[in-house]
């Protein structure tokens, strides 16, 4: 709706008449309503400059031939960067590999997380000495902890290996270390969300179940789990968002050997190792399009509420 | 159906807090029974033992003659609707309830007459596909009502099941559980702290305090026969008038004068060993305009009326009389209750119910009359009704 005619409606003493059948809004309503919008001005005037603008930088780099070892060939090219990533094996491998840490590193942690939660939930002695242990992962610096891990797994001074492998330099023991670093890593963050989500759940409902004739497993997935369905679908968009954009602890376990590369690894790669800004802003536009994808997947189909919407949830 | 005892039940919470304590209680089948009390009795607590929500800490609970001390709720075969309703917000009215029946394994074709049936009784066959959230207080009431009863149990428990309802729709949904009662002849234990629905709901009252069982009877018996001060101050509304007294060769002496009491309550007294100090209780009724009545035995006072309460079929006059407050810690437990620990007493104040033709006057000053056979003696150190008789 067109803030100008409003404007000019708030002069005129009668209302204005509704069009296309909405209610025409009250003078006060319109008046809270300007406030609002000058109230949020100096935020989003400070998001457009530090978030929109990169962004459509990235986009316009991602259209230009450019590569700072030749800088002189700068030139707008359209979209054949995005010809050239789409049809590279590297990103699609990287971009396989960066999905199924996502998957399989979201839904263990979703578990593991549900489980933790549901004890940090039940415990009624040494409360908040559990919910302290269970977050010290969380409270460590990613690439401390990842650190960690690759000397517990590198061959020479690793603790959690024999003197004769060397799981670090094979892609598939990588990839698990890697998804096993992450889960231990974010799973207390997955549990603090579904703890919340958990005390939404009334005790009544509970016992209404029990009495209902439902058994702790029925009542955990017919009553808990749809009630709290909300706060597990937050959880779970904010943990895929996460894990989809994997950069850390890849890059301080392998640096993206021998096909452990992750997509956020791959742009890096490109865009500070290999200098070509095209090419780089070309993948970092296109994670930004696959995570805008989850998002919109989550919202859309799952009906998650956004956080910030006031509506709990599409029922 | 069941027959559910109670033998010297118990409850002990973790942190030492004694909430119920020995409660005998036999609840006979089909019988509707409420536990009524003040908030913190032990209502609540009592009601989660039988469902099996609360461990018992010690002594034995029977339906139909078993042992159930150990059951889970689930197997315990019983029903409850709670003050919050407890609807599961996801799912549709007829969903919810089927969710016992559904729980129970039952085919689909039982579980939708079963609903249909239910939904028929309680008038919410146009709501069945909407969710709880959508519907308005009272039709919440009856899903929960709903779904206690698609599935037959033995029992009913309900914790203040209509608290949440507005006045009116209260006394409208009071008459339909009543109803239902009687018409499906379910064993149901009722909790409130209303007395107007433990007098016009119940086969029997149970009046606890602090955990412990004051008295169990019918509503009837126990407005006539209060076994305590405690019950008498709590049932009925509005409450029995407490005035101290002293009592000197059958005549007693109280701040409104002097009364010779009747053969019946002398002799009552007597039996009952009556201390000379004592506390002296009349119900509002038990009062009447002293021109209207003519030759009974009673006492008569004058007083100031402070407010008259027209209600069309009679007349609540309210005074003040000089003189000594009757105090105990009942009567103390009693006022805090009904929120009236604020009234500042420089007299006992006296709530009167007079016939409509009183000429009664707000501010002016009127002859009362009352029922000298009619006034029950409580010895003011046990809180026991002297003139209680079985
Ligand atoms: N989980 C608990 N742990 C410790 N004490 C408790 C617990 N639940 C209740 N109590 C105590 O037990 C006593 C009885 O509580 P209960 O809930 O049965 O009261 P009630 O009669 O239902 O009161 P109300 O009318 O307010 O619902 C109270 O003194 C209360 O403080
Ligand atoms: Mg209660």
């Amino acid at each position: 709706m067109s803030e100008s005619t409003q404007v000019t409606a708030a002069t005129t003493p009668e209302p204005a008449p509704a069009k296309k059948g909405k209610v025409p809004l009250s003078e006060g309503k319109r008046a809270e309503r300007r406030l609002g919008l000058w109230l949020i001005a100096p935020a989003a005037i400070v998001m457009i400059a530090v978030t929109g603008y990169p962004i459509l930088y990235s986009i316009w780099l991602s259209l230009e031939r450019y590569d700072l070892h030749f800088p002189d060939q700068q030139k707008f090219i359209g979209l054949a960067n995005y010809g050239a990533v789409l049809s590279n094996g590297y990103w699609w491998t990287a971009y396989g590999v960066t999905m199924f840490i996502t998957i399989v590193s979201v839904i263990i942690e979703l578990v593991l997380g549900m489980v933790l939660a549901l004890i940090m939930h039940r415990t009624l002695v040494g409360r908040g000495l559990v919910r302290t242990v269970t977050l010290i992962p969380y409270g460590i610096v990613t690439v401390v902890a990842a650190f960690s891990w690759y000397f517990a797994w590198n061959t020479d001074s690793g603790y959690l290996v024999g003197s004769e492998s060397a799981p670090l330099t094979s892609t598939w023991p990588s990839i698990f270390i890697i998804i096993l670093a992450e889960v231990w890593k974010t799973t207390p963050f997955m549990a603090l969300l579904l703890m919340a989500g958990l005390a939404l759940v009334p005790e009544d409902l509970l016992k209404a179940a029990s009495m209902d004739g439902a058994n702790a497993w029925q009542r955990f997935t017919k009553v808990m789990v749809p009630v709290m369905k909300p706060a597990i679908l937050v959880a779970l968009l904010f943990r895929t968002l996460d894990a989809f954009r994997i950069f850390d602890n890849i890059y301080v376990l392998t640096t993206g050997q021998n096909d452990t590369s992750s997509v956020s690894m791959q742009t890096y790669n490109n865009l500070l190792k290999g200098l070509n800004l095209g090419i780089g802003s070309t993948m970092a536009v296109l994670i930004f399009i696959s995570v805008a994808i989850i998002a919109f997947i989550f919202i859309k189909v799952f009906g998650t509420s956004a956080p910030g919407s006031d509506d709990g949830g599409k029922r | 159906m069941a027959e559910i005892v109670l033998d010297k039940i118990t409850k002990r919470y973790p942190d030492g807090a004694l909430a119920v304590s020995e409660v005998d209680l036999q609840i006979a089948d089909g019988e509707f029974i409420i536990l009524v009390g003040p908030s913190g009795c032990g209502k609540s607590t009592t009601l989660n033992m039988i469902a099996g929500l609360e461990d018992i800490s010690e002594g034995e609970l029977r339906i139909d003659g078993q042992r159930v001390n150990e059951k889970a709720p689930k197997d315990r075969d019983i029903a409850m609707v709670f003050q919050s309703y407890a609807l599961y917000p996801h799912m549709s009215v007829r969903e919810n309830m089927a969710f016992p029946l559904r729980l129970a394994k039952v085919d689909d074709a039982t579980v939708q007459a079963k609903v249909n049936e239910a939904a028929e009784i309680l008038d919410l066959v146009a709501h069945l596909d909407r969710k709880p959230g959508n519907l308005s207080g009272g039709q919440r009431q009856r899903v929960a009502m709903g779904r206690a009863i698609v599935r037959s149990p033995k029992a009913f428990l309900m914790d203040e099941p209509l608290s949440n309802l507005d006045a009116k729709l209260r006394v409208q949904m009071r008459t339909s559980v009543s109803k239902l009662q009687k018409q499906l002849g379910t064993t149901t234990v009722y909790v409130t702290h209303d007395q107007t629905e433990a007098m016009t709901l119940g086969d029997r009252v149970v009046v606890l305090r602090g955990g412990l069982v004051q008295q169990v009877g019918s509503p009837q018996f126990l407005y006539e026969q209060p076994a305590n001060l405690f019950v008498a101050g709590f049932i009925g509304s509005p409450a029995m008038n407490f005035l101290p007294g002293t009592l000197e060769n059958g005549a007693l002496n109280t701040p409104l004068g002097t009364v010779t009491l009747s053969d019946r309550i002398r002799r009552l007294a007597e039996a009952a060993n009556a201390p000379r100090e004592l506390i002296a209780g009349i119900r509002p009724e038990h009062f009447e305009d002293a021109k209207l009545v003519e030759g009974k035995p009673g006492g008569s006072f004058t007083a100031t009326v402070d407010v008259l309460e027209s209600m069309g079929s009679d007349k609540y006059a309210y005074f003040t009389v000089e003189g000594e407050t009757a105090t105990t810690a009942e009567l103390d437990e009693l006022a805090a209750d009904a929120g009236s620990t604020d009234v500042p007493a420089s007299g006992s104040s006296i709530v009167t119910r007079l016939a409509a033709s009183s000429g009664a006057v707000a501010g002016q000053p009127l002859d009362l009359w009352y029922d000298s056979d009619k006034i029950q003696l409580f010895d003011p150190a046990s809180g026991k009704n002297l003139t209680y008789t079985e």
